[in-house]
Formats: structure tokens, C-alpha cells, sequence
């Protein structure tokens, strides 16, 4: 199953209650103002990290660079994909979920 | 000739920006209201709070997702007399970010020190 969550998680709590109910295995995509969870040195940096042995994440490249932000900004694991990607994703996961 | 602007009053105005730059449209249409105040040569400072510090992050690049890319207005904000922008270093900390990371000079200054800035100035805008 595949999870998107575009809030950030300072703003909201979409990515606390997404990796709070998502079941191993998933795959969580971090989409608009949702990529700042993917930043490292932040007070919710360890709860995302250890999330990480659950579920793979992954965060899309242009909201990325809209923000500022590049790979040496996230934590280590937290892989940068493309639209296309993201199309891929969409296909190969049977459902989504869209944590607003 | 004497300074007068055309109602011949001056006020202080904090613009309080607190969401992040690009998900929603508060912190582009902040900026466009904050150059209206400097029009009227009003006395402007900025406030950063919360994720509002995003706004001011350096290399934003929205070639990507097609939109405005505003946050190179903030270097221009000068040239129209807005020079005070302030960041709340507790909301710095808190998202990993240090102020070499931001695209313009700005005063970093502690939650309670923005408290007295709030305290301080005659209209307030929230964003």
C-alpha cells in the first residue's frame, strides 16, 4: 500500500498519525509541504528514523528543490524519486492512501 | 520639505509569517502585502515564526513544480525600505535549520524577545 502525506509535520500531525497506522512493508511518499519530515536535525527526526525499519519512504525531487532542500538535507535511507517515479508507484501499489 | 506620507502617519507593522513557502499561498500573498505597507512608507518589520523560517531558506529552485519562484523577492525587499526581519531561533532549532542556511541577512532573535517585538508594534498581520 502506498501512503502520501503533503503536510508538514510541524504544521500537522499527518506523518505522526500515517506512520502511527501504516502496517509494515508499506511505502510512504513524501509529497509537498510533507518533505520537510524527510529533514534531519529536526525534533521529529528520530520518530521518522525509526520508522524507517518499517516502511520504506521516499520524498519527490521538485518539491524538494522548490524548498531549498537537496539530499545532504535528509535522513540517510530516505530515497529522492521523480514524477515518474511516483507514476510508477501509483501503479504498482493495488491502493493509496492520502494522509491531508 | 518635511517627511509626511499622505495621511501623514506613521505606524509600526509586524507581518507575522508562519507557514511554510510553497504548499499554500500565505507566504506569497504576505509578500505582496508587506510591499504595499513599504509603498506607504509605513515603518515594516517581518516576523519568522514556526514554519515560517522555510520562507527565508536559501537555493529554493521551483522549476520543478511550476509555480513563482518568490523567495528571491526577500533580496529585494531593501530596495523598498524593509530591512527588519526577524527569526524566532527556537523555530530554527526545532526544523534543523541554521541561519547560514537563509537567503537574506536577518536579526535571529529568542521567543521572548519576539514576544516584546509583537508587544511592541501597532498593526499586526498574520500569515
Amino acid at each position: 500500500m502506498l501512503h502520501t502525506v503533503n503536510k508538514s509535520p510541524f504544521e500537522k500531525n499527518s506523518l505522526e498519525t500515517c506512520l502511527r497506522l501504516t502496517e509494515q512493508d508499506s511505502t510512504v511518499l513524501l509529497i509537498e509541504d510533507g518533505v520537510y519530515g524527510a529533514l534531519k536535525g529536526t525534533k521529529i527526526e528520530d520518530l521518522v528514523s525509526e520508522s524507517l525499519s518499517n516502511v520504506k519512504m521516499y520524498v519527490l525531487g521538485p518539491d524538494l528543490m522548490a524548498r531549498g532542500l537537496d539530499k545532504n538535507s535528509l535522513i540517510n535511507n530516505i530515497e529522492i524519486i521523480d514524477y515518474q517515479d511516483f507514476v510508477k508507484l501509483a501503479v504498482e501499489n493495488e491502493r493509496i492512501q492520502n494522509w491531508l | 520639505m518635511e517627511e509626511e506620507t499622505q495621511s501623514g502617519v506613521i505606524k509600526k507593522f509586524l507581518y507575522v509569517n508562519r507557514r511554510a513557502p510553497h504548499g499554500t499561498i500565505y507566504a506569497h500573498e504576505a509578500l505582496e502585502v508587506v510591499l504595499i505597507g513599504a509603498a506607504f512608507e509605513q515603518d515594516v518589520s517581518m516576523a519568522f515564526i514556526d514554519d515560517g523560517v522555510f520562507q527565508l531558506k536559501k537555493d529554493q529552485n521551483t522549476d520543478g513544480i511550476d509555480t513563482k519562484n518568490f523567495s528571491k523577492t526577500f533580496s529585494a525587499l531593501e530596495m523598498y525600505d524593509v530591512e527588519k526581519l526577524y527569526v524566532e531561533k527556537e523555530s530554527l532549532d526545532e526544523r534543523g535549520i541554521k541561519e547560514d542556511d537563509l537567503a537574506v541577512d536577518v536579526k535571529v532573535i529568542s521567543s521572548s524577545e519576539m514576544k516584546k517585538l509583537i508587544t511592541e508594534s501597532e498593526v499586526i498581520l498574520n500569515f
